[in-house]
């Protein structure tokens, strides 16, 4: 027999430990990633001429940080990694991958899809304007190009990533003018149990808010955002938002990182026809997988903060699991005793990702009160009105449909900033649950093609 | 006003690039994002409303910034090195209908 083709989708963390596993049981894995360097989202590397250390890029993870960088420079030799190749469709059993504008379909017996993830949005008034960024975009900036997004930053939402983003912007020198998290201080006491499974991590963001506060960083629980203020020419101005007591306050600056969380890239998965399921703890619909991450579909495995939010930790187990999973499925020799200490692994950090999707709640109930000339969907300009008039007119009250008539989802990110804020409004406004909404449907093209794409010969 | 500032990594060779006819500053290993945004306050029009945009998520899912080579091919301006010699335009060159897909 043929040697089987296994195609990995991403080289972060999860993808880097499922091609180390599969290169160990003798085989030569196909890895695709959109970047131009390997590492992900948590350890993307700096580009070559730029000199910071480990330890300043990545802080208290600089550890992992260069292990998984030096396991994935050792693999290069062994794997056929194709670097800045993206990955735009499955479909009849193809991987379809773009690449400046070469276009190749290729088949395989195993397809591991470790595509990470992005951040969660839900608008807010004024989002629209030059200036406002993502949390995960704010640590781009800094991270992969030593940037402040802004002369005075507000970090505003929920989650890990918000404080993380706070210290990191402080530490390298940049004006963090406030700290605003919608989530209140009860939500996090009310998670401890969850979030004790792993103490070192809980310990570290208790050091990172400790750092802000000496820091003098004014961070504010519970609040709700009214108002990024700013104008058509000059961009972001200030934010307006009320404090967890009710009263109304202004700070000014000239940028604004908004994020809830992150939300798993599932496009990939929705195209290899995976089923999915709604998870309640997220108010997300994430793809389904049996605990070592084999999705419904023969031959596609998931792994990875793609599959589900579990963070990096838990991305490089579950990474390997699955990839231990495709090779056993093809008849290979592979360690069980391994595969199920991997399997108490990823139940550990997902007993951890519970305790932070509770104590840093996805604020659903603001989409119902988005006013309605808020921009609900910024690719178009299409406000909270724009949705609700057309769920007046049409009925729809279904994701799919209400963006077919309000082009909410239809834009340029093809759904991922205001998808998940706009089933949670039709789902207000028509009273639904919102897993009666629905989900977007992932399409092809996954992201945006070069115009002028061709087949190679 | 430049909308980012630059924390670190200062010591990079320079570049010069042309983004809409005028010569731009910038560092060896920037994204065109960063060398436009470190001259300036935003990248480009949107077309759907009276505002400015200046990119979103920085890595690559949002496609808020895109801006074109003057001979019309587009680019991602956060995931795109700028170079020396570039001519970079931030209006879709002779375009006739939005460039979506
Ligand atoms: C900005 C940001 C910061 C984060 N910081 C932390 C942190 O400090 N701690 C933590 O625990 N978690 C963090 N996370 C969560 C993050 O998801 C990590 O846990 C980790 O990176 C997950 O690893 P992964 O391998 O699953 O995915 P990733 O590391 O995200 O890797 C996925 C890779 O797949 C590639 N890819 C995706 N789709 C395609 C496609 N269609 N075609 C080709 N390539 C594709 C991407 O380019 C990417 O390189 C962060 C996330 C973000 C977005
Ligand atoms: S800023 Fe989102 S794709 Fe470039």
């Amino acid at each position: 027999m043929a040697e089987p083709r296994i195609i990995i989708v991403g080289a972060g963390p999860s993808g880097t430990r499922a091609a180390q596993a599969c290169v160990a049981a003798g085989l030569r894995p196909i890895v695709i990633d959109e970047a131009r360097r390997d590492g992900g989202q948590i350890y993307r590397r700096q580009p070559d001429n730029f000199t910071r250390p480990y330890a300043k890029l990545y802080g208290t993870e600089a550890g992992r940080a260069q292990v998984l960088h030096e396991t994935f420079d050792g693999l290069k030799g062994a794997i056929d990694y194709r670097p800045e190749t993206l990955v735009w469709n499955i479909a009849g059993g193809h991987v379809w991958t773009a690449s400046g504008t070469v276009q190749k379909a290729m088949p395989f017996d195993a397809l591991l899809l470790c595509t990470g993830a992005t951040d969660r949005l839900m608008p807010v008034k004024g989002w629209q304007f030059a200036g406002a960024y993502s949390l995960g975009g704010a640590q781009v900036a800094l991270k992969s190009q030593a940037v402040s997004i802004g002369h005075k930053v507000v970090l505003m939402g929920s989650g890990p990533l918000l404080y993380l983003v706070a210290s990191q912007y402080v530490e390298a020198g940049a004006d963090v003018a406030a700290v605003l998290d919608t989530s209140p201080f009860s939500a996090r006491v009310k998670a401890l149990p969850d979030l004790l499974a792993m103490p070192s991590v809980l310990w570290n963001g208790v050091a990172l808010t400790r750092a802000l506060k000496r820091a003098g960083v004014a961070v504010h629980l519970g609040v709700t955002p009214v108002e990024i203020m700013g104008d058509a020419e000059s961009g972001v101005s200030g934010i307006r938002f009320r404090t967890g007591s009710g009263k109304e306050e202004t700070v000014r600056c000239d940028a604004v990182a908004i994020g809830h969380h992150l939300r798993p890239e599932t496009q990939l998965a929705d195209l290899a026809r995976c089923a999915f399921t709604f998870d309640a703890g997220t108010r997300q619909w994430l793809p389904e997988r049996d605990g070592d991450g084999r999705s419904s579909v023969a031959g596609v495995y998931l792994a990875g903060d793609g599959a589900k939010i579990l963070g990096a930790r838990s991305a490089e187990a579950s990474g390997r699991l699955a990839a231990l999973a495709a090779l056993a499925d093809l008849g290979l020799p592979v360690d069980k005793g391994e595969m199920t200490s991997l399997r108490g692994d990823v139940a550990n950090y997902a007993k951890f990702a519970r305790g932070l999707a509770r104590a840093f709640p996805w604020p659903s109930a603001q989409a119902a009160v988005l006013p309605d000339d808020a921009i609900l969907c910024r690719c178009e300009g299409v406000t909270a009105g724009d949705l609700r008039g057309v769920m007046r007119e049409t009925g729809a009250q279904e994701a799919n449909r209400a963006k077919a008539f309000s082009r909410v989802g239809m834009g340029r990110c093809q759904g991922r900033y205001c998808g998940l804020a706009a089933a949670e409004l039709i789902a207000a406004e028509s009273g639904v649950p919102i897993e009666q909404v629905g989900r977007l449907r992932g399409q092809a093209p996954v992201k945006p093609l070069p115009i002028a794409i061709g087949d190679e010969t | 006003m430049s909308r980012f500032v630059r924390l670190g990594e200062t010591d990079r060779p320079p570049i010069t690039l042309h983004v809409d006819g005028a010569p731009v500053a910038a560092l060896e290993g920037d994204t065109l994002m960063v060398a436009l945004l470190s001259a300036g306050g935003t990248l480009r029009q949107s077309e759907f409303g009276p505002e400015q945009r200046a990119g979103f998520c920085l890595m690559g899912a949002c496609q808020d910034c895109w801006v074109w080579t003057e001979s019309g091919d587009r680019l991602r301006a956060c995931s795109t090195l700028a170079a020396s010699g570039q001519r970079i335009v931030t209006s879709q060159p002779g375009a006739s209908w939005p460039n979506h897909v």
